[in-house]
């Protein structure tokens, strides 16, 4: 019905690095011609904050981070006041995507507790009859690779009883000895998070193997903070009683959404970690954790 | 009131005149009905151009049934295809060539056997009575993921996520489901996955194969794995498809769709980008085996992305099956993946190889505590448990084996050595690698399987494989007498008859190929004393029948088969009367195929008795016409390859023994009562025509033979054609008063006729069979002579009675054709000589001499056709009839052209009448006319011809106007 609006970016993947040129459309559609008060767009950019069930009231009395932080926010007029034809109009337009003295682009992230987030929102202001119409889209920004920062760091790992800590009754413990090592802690986004795994005995079956990736979002400021881990994706390596002595591959792809580069400021952080989970076939759980550096390339 | 004048006629120069010129029949030119070769001419019937044809009998001088015959020998296509290869594969130019090679090495071959050939097999093979259960959990995983910490009470997101299951059918557990139940679910969801992709439900399409391939990870019901494995791969295979495509689709650039080796360059950012979001979307599937499984149904996309996706995947999804824990489970991912990357890339053998050796790697946790408590809880027996894994590493081993140098698979089978010659492992060996590499070194096999650990795979398996192998390729000629020996020293201790019959059948082919008849008589001896405890050949049927199938593929000697000594015994142990009757079929056909001599071989012919005998008495009321067709078509073949040479009162005997026999089966009869009246045409050729008093009694009873078997036919024609045929041939021999009975009989038999019959199981009317039939008779009553006692032309009489009598349809003609036709014989019968005689047999022609009386008789009867005929044609004046009153006009105006004395006033002004008669309303087609008149015209100028100028002149044309 009536007057459509719609904002398209050029790319595919609709993602964009810091310095390049947004461009696309803005299409309109609609039967008649269209009386408007000039069409703007405007390019936004904030991290959000939003403070877990369980620090709320402990902090707001004396923190105010849990306001958006603006990154980015430009207009342009795209077109005057005027007509636009019946039919499908098409506007193009370009958009520099730059940031103003040494401010950081931070990557496109959505978290729980943490959200950054890049949108083009056009506006078609209209006279007073009719509402104005207003279109959002969402675009994704990569930050630029950091160059040279990537040291590989290989890990190995040994997990056997005695290894284990937070262990009520050490005795009851069946004897088992895992063994392994991940290339490297050090990670780049794009690429999986690789290596190997050999379960050299164990007494019990086991029943499952997982890789855990727990991203930490810390909230805060020179008050005080709220740190928060969640699960963003589990991944089974290994299901029932694996052949002994024989390597598992671990090998994780990082889901694009929910990750980015492993990110530090004054306000809050996003950092990642990967936890190896060992089920047996009695229960027991046994955990490795390895914290992550993320890194876009 | 009217007389008829027959022209007098000198057939002999008339014959020299108006005869085409004779092409000599050359019986040696190929001839598309060539196994039918004419045996007998007796009688020459007279048609109305002058030319002479021949009712003839004919009788097929081979056994084989002419179409039978073109099927058994290459058929003319494929020998087309054959030819017109060469052309296709002409040597190209170099580059071609070296393309083409290239290709070969990316697509798999012909040669290679596809997996559904193998998918079958697995369904059949591998079923469960137990119950079984799905679990199917549609919630959306990823929506329970992101509501998370979402600010959603508990309650709200319980009610939201109720709805969302209402929309998916969410967690689905059916349990105590049957085989089949289960079948029919699975076929389900493959339906409903191909419904939600194409109402662009991809989220849910993508659920539903995650959920499916999630079944694979549970193994109970563990016998009935295989199949589900296989149940389930045809959804991931339809999904993958159907992702491919779908990505294809988006390529496709200003309708141009992509080339079949297209580079990833060419696919465009969208393509790309929905293809790496699939890629993304599997990779994040929490459980490991729907992971794998969805990833590898989709390995082919990788296409699209990077030219060398798809060789960095497959090892990544090889080495990722080391997670599997369950051996099973892990085997059968296996297969998956060489199957679907066979189909992909081929040339990636590395995989395959690895594949396997991860999997002899793993070999050891069959045997291990988790495996075994397992297959104690579900109560199944190792062996059992290990003949699970044939299909999968079958499969696995093909792979590898396909097109693999011999020295890649004799590295394989040291591999296998090294594990302990696990008889698992060697049966796949056996089963996968190519037959000839087996068969080449059956004796270390031979001493492989002696060797191999039991460890619960059953031996006579591994006998049984290594049967197939030499069944299909030839082992080393020294060593073949021992290999039989030290393979049926193990198969004939098998205890259970099932065992032991599944490797006999396959051993008997060795045998039968390799060895003579003793061999062969031995195993069969062996069989039979395996399975006639306990009936246990009862349960072994289909084995069984395979194996007499495989006998008389090797032994198609007859007199030499039979001569195998157990070979009736065998046959004795088909007591279930459907398989009995299928066995003795395979006989037959085989029989019928290979014999080339005719035979009377007592041993032979006792022996196709029986089996015949038993084909006849499997019919009952119930029999099937078609399956009735079946067995006489065979019993016929069999009787059409007995002779006795010149003994022909043995050969008549065997005939009355077999019409004992086959009395319910009537082509069976009919074929005999053809080969009795071969028989006696036979007897006269030899005699040439003088019977002694000795051969005319043989003859007699011949003809007595037909005359009796004839009316226990119960298709009417049929027995109308055989009276005449076999009077025809009694005529022939002499027998006038035989001959006379059999044109009686048929005379009689004529008003029984229906005017509908069935043909080929449809109701058609009679009129046309009979027509052509009365005028075949009255032909042949041309020269029967008149019996003595009876009056003047008693048989001509009696059959014009009957067709007076004969109900016709209302608006037929046919009554008055026949008429015609009988004045056709008519003024034949007024000549001096007729125009054909039986040799030896006086017609009426000599009996009568030209009696006037005789001929007064003939003018009588004449007379009467005549006015019936004028008759009819005045009953046909009404408007809708004159097209028919025409054509009849013409019709009889023909008739009298070739046959009546037009010199007589008053068949001239007939004619001239019967012409306008004809032309009056129209509906003469002038063509027809035209031609006429001038064959009139043409006639006229012959000798003593000239009147039919004056005829000529008489007949008007009617223009059209």
């Amino acid at each position: 019905m009536g007057t459509a609006l719609d904002v398209r970016v050029k790319r595919a993947g609709k993602v964009y690095r810091d310095g390049e040129i947004l461009s696309g459309v803005v299409v309109v559609t609609s039967k008649d011609t269209v009386q408007h008060q000039g069409i703007s767009l405007t390019m936004e950019g904030s991290v959000n904050l939003q403070l877990s069930a369980k620090n709320v009231g402990v902090f707001e009395a004396f923190c105010n981070t849990a306001k958006p932080i603006q990154i980015i926010n430009s207009t342009i007029e795209m077109v005057k006041p005027g007509k636009l034809p019946s039919g499908k109009t098409e506007i193009p337009f370009e958009f520099p995507l730059q940031m103003k003295g040494n401010k950081v682009l931070y990557e496109t992230y959505h978290g729980v507790f943490v959200n950054i987030q890049y949108t083009l929102r056009c506006d078609m202001r209209r006279s007073l009859l009719a509402k104005d119409l207003t279109k959002t889209c969402e675009f994704i920004v990569h930050s630029l690779s950091q160059k040279g920062k990537l040291l590989p760091s290989p890990v190995d790992f040994t997990i056997t009883p005695e290894t284990l800590q937070n262990v009520k009754e050490r005795a009851s413990l069946p004897k088992f000895l895992i063994r392994g090592h991940l290339n490297s802690t050090n990670c780049v986004i794009t690429q999986p998070l690789t290596g190997e795994l050999v379960v050299e005995s164990a007494e019990a079956a086991v029943k499952s193997i997982e890789l855990q990736l727990v991203r930490v979002e810390t909230c805060g400021c020179a008050e005080g903070y709220a740190r928060d881990a969640t699960e963003i994706q589990n991944i089974q390596i290994a299901d029932g009683d694996v052949c002994r002595g024989l390597p598992i591959p671990i090998h994780m792809v990082f889901p694009r959404l929910f990750t980015c580069p492993t990110l530090e400021t004054t306000n809050f952080k996003v950092e990642f970690e990967v936890n190896i989970v060992v089920l047996l076939h009695d229960d027991h759980l046994i955990t490795e954790n390895f914290p992550l550096k993320l890194c876009r390339m | 009131y009217f007389l008829r004048h027959a022209r007098s006629r000198n057939y002999v120069s008339e014959s020299e005149v108006c005869k085409l010129e004779s092409v000599p029949l050359d019986f040696g030119d190929y001839h598309p009905l060539k196994p039918i070769t004419v045996t007998e001419s007796k009688t020459k019937k007279m048609n109305r151009k002058g030319s002479t044809s021949s009712t003839s009998s004919s009788s097929s001088s081979s056994m084989m049934d002419p179409l039978s015959s073109v099927l058994d020998g290459t058929d003319p296509l494929s020998l087309f295809a054959a030819a017109a290869d060469p052309v296709t594969t002409a040597p190209p130019t170099d580059g071609a060539r070296r393309k083409r090679d290239k290709d070969e090495s990316l697509a798999v071959g012909s040669d290679f056997e596809p997996w559904s050939s193998k998918r079958g097999e697995i369904l059949a093979r591998y079923t469960t009575t137990e119950k079984l259960s799905i679990n199917l959990y549609m919630g959306s995983e990823k929506g329970k993921a992101t509501t998370a910490g979402s600010a959603v009470s508990e309650k709200v997101r319980t009610r939201l996520e109720e709805l969302d299951d209402l929309e998916e059918g969410s967690q689905k557990e059916l349990l105590n489901l049957t085989q089949q139940d289960y079948m029919n679910r699975i076929e389900e969801l493959n339906q409903s996955l191909k419904d939600a992709w194409s109402s662009d439900q991809k989220v849910k399409a993508l659920k539903i194969v995650i959920q499916c391939s999630k079944l694979l990870s549970d193994t109970t019901v563990i016998q009935f794995y295989p199949s589900k494995f296989v149940l389930i791969t045809d959804i991931l295979d339809t999904f993958g498809k159907l992702v491919y495509e779908r990505i294809l689709s988006m390529c496709v650039d200003n309708r141009v769709s992509l080339p079949d080796n297209f580079s990833p360059e060419s696919v465009n950012d969208t393509a790309k980008e929905t293809c790496l979001n699939w890629f993304f979307k599997i990779a994040s599937i929490r459980e490991l085996i729907p992971r794998f499984y969805v990833e590898a149904a989709i390995l082919k996309c990788n296409k699209f992305l990077s030219k060398t996706g798809i060789s960095e995947c497959l090892p990544r999804l090889t080495s990722m099956i080391r997670g599997i824990g369950d051996p099973l489970v892990a085997v059968y991912a296996r297969a998956y993946l060489c199957r679907v990357g066979m189909e992909v890339a081929p040339q990636l053998k590395e995989s395959l190889n690895k594949n396997f050796f991860d999997f002899l790697l793993t070999f050891k946790q069959i045997h291990g505590d988790t495996v075994q408590n397992q297959l104690v809880v579900q109560c199944v027996e190792i062996p059992l448990y290990l003949t699970l894994y044939s299909p999968a590493i079958d499969w696995i081993l093909q792979c590898i084996a396909y097109h693999a140098p011999d020295v890649l698979l004799t590295e394989m089978m040291e591999r296998c050595k090294k594990l302990g010659n696990n008889a698992l492992l060697l049966n796949s060996v056996m089963s996968a690698f190519r037959a000839e590499f087996i068969a080449a070194r059956s004796m270390d096999f031979i001493g492989m399987i002696k060797e191999c650990d039991e460890s619960g795979f059953p031996k006579h398996l591994l006998f049984r494989s290594l049967g197939l192998n030499l069944a299909l390729a030839d082992p080393p000629e020294n060593d073949r007498l021992q290999i039989l020996n030290e393979a049926w020293k193990v198969i004939t201790k098998l205890k259970n008859p099932q065992d032991y019959i599944n490797c006999a059948e396959v051993w008997v082919e060795y045998t039968c190929r390799h060895f003579t008849k003793r061999e062969v008589n031995t195993v069969l001896a062996d069989v039979i004393k395996h399975m006639t405890p306990d009936r246990a050949f009862e349960d072994a049927y289909p084995q069984l029948q395979s194996i007499i199938q495989k006998v008389i593929t090797y032994i198609y000697d007859f007199a030499l088969l039979f001569s195998v000594e157990k070979f009736l015994p065998f046959l004795d142990m088909f007591q279930k009367e459907s398989v009995r009757v299928e066995v003795c079929k395979c006989i037959m056909e085989s029989f019928i195929k290979h014999q080339q001599e005719p035979t009377k071989d007592p041993v032979i012919l006792n022996a196709l008795l029986h089996i015949c005998k038993t084909m006849h008495d499997s019919v009952n009321a119930l029999t099937l016409e078609d399956e009735k067709r079946t067995l006489a078509a065979l019993i016929n073949g069999f009787i059409k390859m007995v002779s006795f040479g010149r003994d022909f009162e043995q050969q008549l005997s065997f005939y009355v023994e077999a019409r004992s026999m086959f009395c319910n089966l009537e082509p069976v009869l009919v074929q005999l009562i053809h080969s009795v009246n071969q028989l006696a045409m036979e007897t006269r050729r030899v005699m040439k025509g003088n019977h002694s008093r000795k051969t005319a009694a043989f003859v007699r009873a011949c003809v007595a033979f037909c005359f009796i078997t004839i009316p226990s036919l119960s298709s009417i024609f049929t027995r109308l054609n055989l009276y005449l045929h076999s009077g025809q041939v009694a005529l022939a021999n002499q027998c006038l008063s035989q001959a006379d009975a059999f044109f009686k009989a048929a005379v009689s038999l004529v008003p029984e006729v229906p005017k509908m019959i069935s043909v080929d199981g449809k109701m058609r009317p009679s009129d046309a069979f009979l027509l052509e039939f009365l005028c075949n008779f009255f032909s042949t009553l041309l020269v029967v002579p008149d019996h003595p006692e009876q009056g003047v032309l008693f048989l001509v009489r009696g059959l014009l009675n009957v067709i007076q009598d004969y109900t016709w349809e209302d608006n037929s003609d046919d009554k008055v054709r026949i008429y015609t036709n009988v004045l056709h014989l008519l003024s034949a019968m007024t000549q001096e000589a007729y125009i054909y005689h039986v040799d030896k047999v006086d017609s009426n022609d000599s009996l009568y001499g030209g009696d006037s009386k005789f001929l007064a008789e003939i003018n009588k009867l004449s007379e009467t056709v005549v006015s019936q005929i004028l008759d009819h044609l005045k009953t046909l004046g009404k408007e809708e009839t004159l097209r028919r009153q025409s054509q009849l006009a013409l019709y009889f105006f023909n008739t009298i052209l070739a046959h009546g004395d037009l010199r007589n006033n008053r068949l001239n002004q007939l004619s001239v009448n019967l012409w306008n008669l004809a032309q009056k309303h129209g509906f003469a087609d002038t063509k027809t006319m035209v031609k006429t008149l001038e064959y009139i015209k043409r006639r006229s100028k012959q000798p003593e011809m000239s009147h039919f100028t004056d005829l000529s002149l008489r007949l008007p044309l009617q223009s059209r106007t």
